[in-house]
């Protein structure tokens, strides 16, 4: 089936898988943008417990997402995987610094005796939702805007700045784009409680919380949404590199589908916004959830397509990396793609414990009779 | 790239992350399938009593579960940030395997282990049972696709080196998950695994009897950990045995390595245990290579070859060379993989600069070479050999441990059924304080695949010293500290959670 597709078709039905992980994960982080937000909308021991057994039940969903589209980036994509975790060393050492704080802490956080103390453990979780996702956003913000970077012909490649992509925080657009995925994640943490939890004192907060991750989220979106519309990328054709103006914007009128797609999700977010504000909705999550993954599946899908660079070298053009220059093989990207027909399976039974866990809304008497908790 | 202190560097990283790693993998495997078999059987009497058992098991599972998956992310990451040479050399064939992991395993594992430890009261027992057992397969089945990506680093099959992209390409699937190296590999591993989670349970129940408490808990736990753990003993040592002639098939060098052994012989014997003599240096015959040892006579021809008139060949063998055996010397696989090195360079020259006669021409005579390539990248033939003294003496510790292990599930359980184990003081003290050797069987047998895979990233391939991200060396240096400083933070924390939550017990939990 798969070996009958022509090798282009393979790396783009790749770089499609990429972006539906890059989108799950940019819905499953509501789990950090919660962190974030534990101390703002629980007073007491036992509102913090509802808010972290509310997390905790998600939070390896999260992990698990984010070790899937690294997994999926390496094999499909060996040469970006390479060329970008090497160079930009330290930004993606402090990324994994503040996933590993975070896997521990739901665990050990109230565990009697635990060394560090809860507020540390508190505070890990709030390192991981805010430092991490920020430079989750900033480190997909220089797939647009491009690394310091060459490759040779053995596919070797260099950093050229010392700085090893932590340069990558002064470029405006990857901070936008790492602020708006924070703000996200936060409004969405929101929406998730909202949906999840039965407790008046923690709605009422979780309203005003909502509502001031809500402005500034979407402010932070509309002024990513102008950047990356302005924004040159790197396009190739049969003459090699070229920077070409408003790339992104070109690549969306290129591909009506995923404006259309881009189009519904936002809408979709902002009606979820405006029903949990303003109608009292608890159901908001489930069109911000939707609507997250469309919009961000469509923004990645932008770099895939129309000949773009997914990865620009800002050093030497002509390194720039393509869904074609740095992918497996066709007999590895065939040999996978078999496998990728499990994910409807994974999804099946992601849905199934989803909802047998969520059946219920957590409460305060659930959480004083649970035997095991965070 | 060749700097010799970058890939010291790297390495240290990467074995410090690994080892660190390995403290919580082995426990997870096989704690996660003993919890299974618990509540299996709470679900089959419905005596509350197993609940409790299931239920105390799973507390200290989920505290070491933790810290292995928060462990567990940095491989992957470290491959790109570290070995991005090797990640773009051999990421065709090694990324597959990790990918399948996250597909098949971690979502299974994650989204399973909600239900084990949150749904008691969500689910029905049966749909809790068959969560738990999901948890105890999803934990098994990323070992085998990280298994099975490490085996082909031992072992590389199922590829061919792409000139044009200057990297080994997969070329069929199935020989790579079916490598015979990969297979026992997986077994002897996840069988190891399933020993330290007996030891554990093993260990934590002596204690609890040495104490005169929670006495009926810890002698069904005994008799639980203990009947899984003398099986699993005896397929341990069965899988290590086929992979010991794994290593001899494919890996003569890891192997002189393991034995010690410098002159290769006919009817070999195996050191069952002995001292090196550190004089003993490759090419210098008529030295002892030991200052004592105990020899099996004809064990090791027997063991390796599965015949005792089987030549072993020694590191002198190797490196030399032996025309008697067909020994080809290491000097000469050097001067071809110069060649393959050489014509690759003329070929992607000629491509840039069109003269495609001349590439024809290259690449038809690199292909002839193409097999040294790896050997190209050495500069002395001695290099092949990897640090003996190091793999030796894990190897013995190893060996010497496991046995010990199959001995004490033995003893435990004979007592536990004629009902006197609790007498037996002497026997329960060593129970417990063979949970800390279970670790060091554990990380002293990575010690002996990785350490003497070397000089090889990818075995005959890939050497290590080319494997290496362009990178200063004072960026790993300052990354090597921070994950000293927050393992060690991590560890304390663990340990003091784990013995605490030990001391409350059952009862409370």
């Amino acid at each position: 089936m798969f070996e009958k597709l022509s090798y282009l078709t393979l790396q783009e039905y790749w770089w499609v898988i990429v972006a539906l992980l890059g989108a799950l994960f940019s819905f499953i982080i509501f789990v950090q943008g919660g962190q974030t937000i534990l101390n703002k909308i629980a007073k007491g021991e036992d509102e913090k417990d509802i808010i972290i057994a509310s997390l905790g039940r998600k939070w390896e969903l999260s992990f698990t997402t984010l070790v899937m589209f690294g997994g999926a980036l390496f094999a499909a994509f060996p040469l970006f995987y390479a060329v970008s975790f090497s160079g930009a060393y330290f930004a993606w050492m402090a990324i994994l610094f503040c996933f590993i704080i975070q896997a521990v802490s739901y665990e050990y956080r109230k565990k009697p005796n635990n060394f560090l103390g809860q507020k540390t453990y508190e505070m890990f979780l709030f390192i991981n939702g805010g430092i991490g996702i920020i430079l989750i956003g900033v480190a997909l913000g220089t797939l647009f805007t491009g690394g310091n970077f060459i490759v040779n012909d053995m596919h070797q490649s260099h950093w050229t700045t010392a700085t090893r992509g932590l340069e990558a925080v002064l470029n405006p657009f990857n901070v936008v784009l790492g602020l708006t995925l924070f703000f996200l994640s936060r409004a969405q943490a929101s929406l998730y409680f909202l949906h999840n939890i039965d407790h008046k004192n923690i709605q009422k907060r979780i309203k005003a919380q909502l509502r001031n991750d809500a402005i500034l989220f979407v402010a932070f979106f509309l002024v990513l949404v102008a950047m990356l519309f302005a924004l040159s990328g790197v396009g190739y054709g049969a003459n090699g590199f070229f920077v070409q103006k408003h790339k992104f914007l070109l690549n969306f009128l290129a591909n009506p589908i995923l404006l259309v797609l881009f189009l519904v999700g936002t809408l979709s977010v902002l009606y979820a916004l405006f029903i949990a504000l303003f109608k009292n909705s608890r159901n908001g999550i489930w069109f911000s959830g939707v609507g997250t993954v469309l919009v961000v599946f469509s923004i990645l899908c932008l770099l895939g397509f129309n000949n773009t660079a997914i990865y620009p070298s800002l050093a030497d053009i002509n390194s720039s990396l393509t869904i074609q220059n740095s992918s497996g093989s066709f007999y590895n990207l065939t040999t996978m793609s078999y496998v990728s027909l499990l994910v409807p399976i994974v999804l099946g039974y992601i849905i199934f414990v989803w909802r047998v866990m969520d059946r219920d809304n957590i409460t305060s008497d659930e959480i004083k009779s649970d035997t095991h908790k965070y | 790239m060749d700097s010799s202190l970058l890939v010291d560097l790297s390495r240290s990283q990467f074995a410090l992350t690994a080892l660190y790693h390995w403290l919580f993998v082995p426990l997870t495997l096989g704690l996660s399938f003993i919890i299974a078999i618990m509540e299996t059987i709470y679900v089959k009497t419905n005596d509350p009593q197993w609940k409790k058992l299931t239920k105390f098991w799973m507390t200290l599972f989920g505290i070491n579960f933790a810290i292995g998956l928060a462990t567990g992310i940095i491989m992957e990451f470290e491959f790109g940030t570290n070995w991005s040479n090797y990640s773009w050399i051999v990421g065709d064939i090694f990324g597959a395997p990790l990918a399948i992991e996250g597909l098949m395993a971690f979502f299974m594992e994650s989204t399973f282990f909600a239900i084990m430890f949150f749904g008691w009261n969500k689910v029905s027992k049966k749909t809790h049972l068959l969560s738990t057992w999901l948890v105890a397969i999803g934990s098994n089945l990323s070992a085998l696709w990280i298994l099975v990506a490490n085996g082909w680093m031992q072992f590389p099959v199922g590829m061919q080196f792409n000139p044009d992209t200057a990297r080994f390409e997969m070329k069929n699937f199935f020989d790579v998950l079916f490598s015979p190296v990969a297979i026992s590999k997986f077994l002897h591993t996840i069988s190891s695994g399933y020993v330290m989670g007996s030891l554990f349970v093993v260990g934590i129940s002596s204690w609890y009897l040495l104490k005169k408490r929670d006495v009926i808990f810890a002698k069904r736990s005994i008799i639980v950990a203990s009947s899984f753990g003398l099986l699993v003993s005896l397929f341990l040592i069965s899988t290590g045995d086929e992979a010991a002639h794994q290593v001899a098939l494919k890996q003569p060098t890891k192997l002189a390595a393991m034995e010690g052994l410098y002159d290769g012989a006919r009817r070999e014997g195996i050191v069952a245990f002995g001292i090196l003599n550190n004089k003993r240096k490759i090419g210098e015959k008529g030295k002892d290579e030991f200052l004592f040892s105990f020899k099996v006579p004809y064990a090791l021809s027997f063991l390796a070859y599965h015949n005792v008139n089987s030549f072993v060949a020694g590191a002198d063998d190797l490196v030399y060379g032996n025309k008697k055996y067909g020994i080809e010397p290491a000097s000469a696989k050097i001067a071809k993989g110069k060649k393959a090195v050489n014509f690759l360079r003329a070929y992607k020259d000629a491509k840039k600069n069109q003269n495609l006669q001349k590439a024809k021409s290259s690449l038809k005579e690199f292909r002839i070479y193409e097999k040294y390539l790896g050997y190209g990248y050495l500069n002395n033939p001695k290099e092949i050999i990897p640090p003996v003294a190091i793999t030796f003496y894990s190897f013995h510790i190893m060996v010497g441990l496991g046995t010990w292990f199959l001995a004490l599930f033995l003893l435990l359980l004979y007592f536990s059924m004629v009902g006197k184990v609790e007498k037996q003081r002497l026997l329960l003290w060593l129970g417990v304080f063979t949970v800390p050797l279970g670790y060091l069987a554990g990380e002293v047998g990575w010690i002996v695949a990785e350490v003497g895979r070397q000089p090889w990233a990818i075995q005959g391939l890939l050497p290590t010293k080319l494997a290496t991200s362009q990178l200063d060396s004072s960026a790993v240096g300052i990354t090597i500290a921070l994950f000293v400083i927050i393992f060690t933070v991590l560890l304390i924390a663990e340990l003091k959670i784990m013995f605490t939550q030990i001391k409350i017990g059952p009862k409370e939990s």
